[in-house]
């Protein structure tokens, strides 16, 4: 092969056939792809919009004219924000939005480190019966977390964890683990198994092996798991319903914002306000961590 | 435990989350100390021990409650515990959910039930009681019930002969919601019998207003403002007996009384001419909330509506509800000015344990004691307990309801919805209503509930 007959050659067969990727993003930065990017985007933004500038809005007006009014009639009051702050006896939703965070850690935490060890043993590990339980776990996310609420109330209740945050940590923990053995193990499995092979080479056993040559490339999983897992359980009303039944000790704001409008649903003026106290912190971890999410899109996707 | 923990976008989430659970939480501390050190403060002044003796000495324990009454209205049931507390040395430990009515269904079978439910429905406690974890109330709870109740009270929540619940609090339904000012410019008298409330709307009518506003919307449950309404004139059509006999289907629910009903409803929901004042026509009522449904009073598009007298709350801060302010209710009259039902709910207090302490505090809810106390507290509550004084009730709409219920002469009936089996009293009978608002004839409507009734 001469080098002249590539360079002749190439540059009419790029011109030809462009590829794939150059394909897509020709067609995806068209004037019309981006129009219709920013009607989609004006749509979805639009009722979260509505719920800020409501949740500005004096009580009156909130419960007699839709939000676009503010417009033709601009009034602001901070009432609805010191209402959920507890000003007039009501609920105060701050250290609600503490017992989330208590919750929300090591709901991840334990999902996360239990799976990584689980996937690491599915992916690199030889023992009898390795396909069967893999297979069982794999099957397990069919199980819809609802019928499992009042056996599992029981067994708690048995145990005597009623009331304390360790029902809504193990209950977390216990719905979180298929998914995140399934995810990691195919994560795991895609690295190529010369480099787990030249760690052994020179010595390594499985813990070395997985703390210094898995841990670090397993960081974007890793990261893209927590987070679907932190949004997950800051958003999750239904087990919190069931497992924090014992007080207010234990319950995260979704259930005070569940009960903020009042007995009779009389003060539902709150509920802007509410809502966006409770997304700020779900807001912030998708904005500072939101390349992460794509990868986990794509972690579970491609086979392993 | 990441790879990288120094990536200065992880750095940065974990610091503005961490940071913001600070705030909150110190906003959280300095909050809860002020209402404790005010509430102790506003209690500790006005404690007589004496009639708290009884209960002997209970320090070191809890009682838990479980209610589906949350904020505002959950503030003064918690201080009303307050005394009871500080006598006895006993520690109430309240939690409000407004799932309560599923929750409690779900923790009652899982074996985690609270010590004490404050149940809404008698259908519920039956539905409790057959979970097999309720007890029945001790003797001097039943005999507290016996002497201030009307006997009707106690069979709501006796269950093969054994009682479980005494009645806490009450409201009132048969309440009509209007604008006194503009009665008085109008002219306008408040009426005694169902002639003079039609004649009154005529007239209305023919000052070129659209008298009556309703909404029935309300999630999962529209349509249930109908069933009151519809009850309301079950009891006034016909009689309180008959009603009895309706609700517990001796007699069928499409016979003639209740067609009669609900034709009258009919008169009133379904005039055009007569509704739906400040909202739009007769089908706006079924896509206008409860909540909204009275609403249009404060600015005069509608002159009445019938709502309980929980209704209150609905009004804006700043609406005065007294007989010389904003709004006002009267009492929706029977056929005639001598007879005098009364439609309304309440709520009973189930118990799931039956220590001392549990016991104690379930007597001291249904006792005078209590009531007077609760009274003086809140405001929007109202019980049937005999023993309470009326001038007790700090606000004007409860002193009505209260008036209302403790009146010798009137004939208190309960929702009949609320007793009437699930698939009917919380299913059929709300959806039927909603379809007969919009457009579906009465006798379908009736047909269609009987056919839903459990054989």
């Amino acid at each position: 092969m001469t080098a002249a007959t590539p360079v002749t050659t190439t540059p009419p067969l790029v011109a030809d056939k462009p590829s794939a990727s150059k394909i897509a993003k020709k067609r995806l930065s068209s004037p019309w792809a981006s129009l219709a990017a920013i009607v989609l985007a004006v749509l979805w933004t639009l009722p979260t919009f509505g719920l800020l500038v409501s949740s500005f809005r004096p009580e009156r007006a909130i419960k007699t004219t839709g939000w676009w009014s503010f417009f033709s009639n601009p009034t602001l009051t901070l009432d609805n924000y010191r209402g959920v702050f507890g000003e007039d006896g009501g609920v105060n939703l701050a250290s609600f939005f503490v017992n989330s965070l208590i919750i929300c850690i090591p709901s991840v935490l334990i999902p996360v480190s239990l799976a990584a060890l689980a996937a690491y043993a599915f992916a690199w590990m030889n023992f009898p019966g390795k396909n069967i339980l893999f297979l069982v776990i794999f099957a397990l996310q069919i199980v819809p977390l609802q019928v499992t609420l009042i056996p599992l109330l029981e067994i708690f209740v048995n145990i005597q964890l009623t009331g304390t945050f360790w029902t809504l940590w193990l209950s977390h923990s216990t719905f979180a683990l298929p998914l995140a053995i399934y995810l990691l193990h195919n994560f795991m499995r895609e690295i190529p198994s010369g480099l787990i092979e030249a760690a052994r080479v020179d010595g390594a056993g499985h813990v070395s092996i997985f703390f210094k040559v898995l841990l670090p490339l397993l960081t974007p999983a890793l990261a893209a798991f927590g987070i679907f897992q932190f949004l997950w359980v800051w958003n999750d009303l239904l087990v919190a319903l069931v497992f924090a039944g014992g007080g207010d000790e234990v319950a995260p704001i979704t259930l005070q914002l569940a009960n903020l409008s009042g007995t009779r649903g009389t003060a539902w003026q709150l509920l802007s306000a509410g809502a966006f106290v409770s997304i700020i912190v779900p807001v912030t971890v998708f904005l500072l961590l939101q390349r992460y999410f794509v990868r986990g899109l794509l972690a579970g996707s491609v086979k392993g | 435990m990441f790879g990288q923990p120094t990536s200065p976008r992880i750095r940065a989430a974990l610091a503005g989350t961490l940071s913001a659970g600070l705030v909150f939480g110190l906003a959280a501390c300095g909050g809860g100390g002020d209402d404790d050190s005010a509430s102790t403060d506003a209690s500790a002044s006005a404690i007589d021990c004496a009639p708290y003796t009884k209960f002997g000495d209970l320090k070191g324990k809890t009682v838990t409650i479980y209610t589906g009454i949350v904020t505002p209205e959950d503030t003064p049931h918690i201080e009303s515990y307050k005394p009871f507390e500080n006598c006895t040395g006993a520690s109430i430990k309240y939690e409000g959910d407004k799932s309560f009515e599923t929750q409690i269904l779900v923790r009652a079978r899982a074996g985690n039930p609270p010590d004490l439910a404050i149940v809404p429905q008698p259908g519920l406690v039956k539905q409790l009681v057959a979970t097999g974890k309720a007890v029945a109330a001790p003797a001097d709870t039943a005999a507290n019930v016996d002497k201030f109740w009307d006997k009707a009270w106690k069979t709501y929540t006796t269950i093969d002969g054994k009682f479980y619940g005494a009645p806490l609090g009450a409201s009132v339904k048969s309440l009509v919601w209007y604008s006194p000012s503009e009665f008085k410019d109008a002219g306008y008298t408040v009426p005694t019998t169902l002639d003079e409330l039609k004649a009154l709307s005529d007239k209305m009518v023919a000052d070129g207003k659209k008298p009556w506003c309703a909404g029935i919307g309300s999630g999962d449950a529209t349509g249930w403002p109908v069933t009151d309404w519809m009850e309301d004139m079950v009891l006034r059509t016909s009689d309180p007996d008959t009603y009895d006999k309706w609700v517990n289907h001796s007699i069928p629910f499409n016979g003639p009384e209740a067609t009669a009903a609900l034709d009258a409803v009919g008169g009133y929901l379904k005039n055009d001419k007569y509704v739906n004042g400040g909202l739009g026509d007769v089908k706006s009522i079924a896509t206008t909330t409860f909540q909204d449904g009275g609403l249009p009073i404060l600015d005069g598009t509608c002159s009445l509506h019938r709502q309980a007298s929980f209704y209150a709350a609905n009004f804006p801060k700043g609406t005065k509800v007294a007989e010389d302010g904003d709004v006002f209710a009267f009492y929706l009259p029977g056929k005639d000015a001598t007879t005098k039902p009364v439609l309304g709910a309440g709520e009973f207090v189930v118990a799931f344990a039956d220590r001392p302490e549990v016991q104690a505090f379930q007597t001291y809810l249904s006792s005078d004691v209590w009531a007077n106390t609760k009274a003086k507290l809140s405001s929007g509550w109202v019980s049937a307990n005999k023993g309470l004084d009326p001038n007790n009730l700090t606000n004007p709409i409860d002193k009505l309801a209260g008036t209302i219920l403790l009146d010798p002469k009137a004939t208190f009936r309960f929702d009949g919805s609320d007793q009437m089996p699930a698939a009917v009293g919380s299913d059929a009978f709300w959806k039927q209503s909603t379809q007969w608002i919009t457009g579906q004839d009465t006798a379908t409507t009736l047909n269609n509930i009987e056919k839903a009734w459990p054989k």
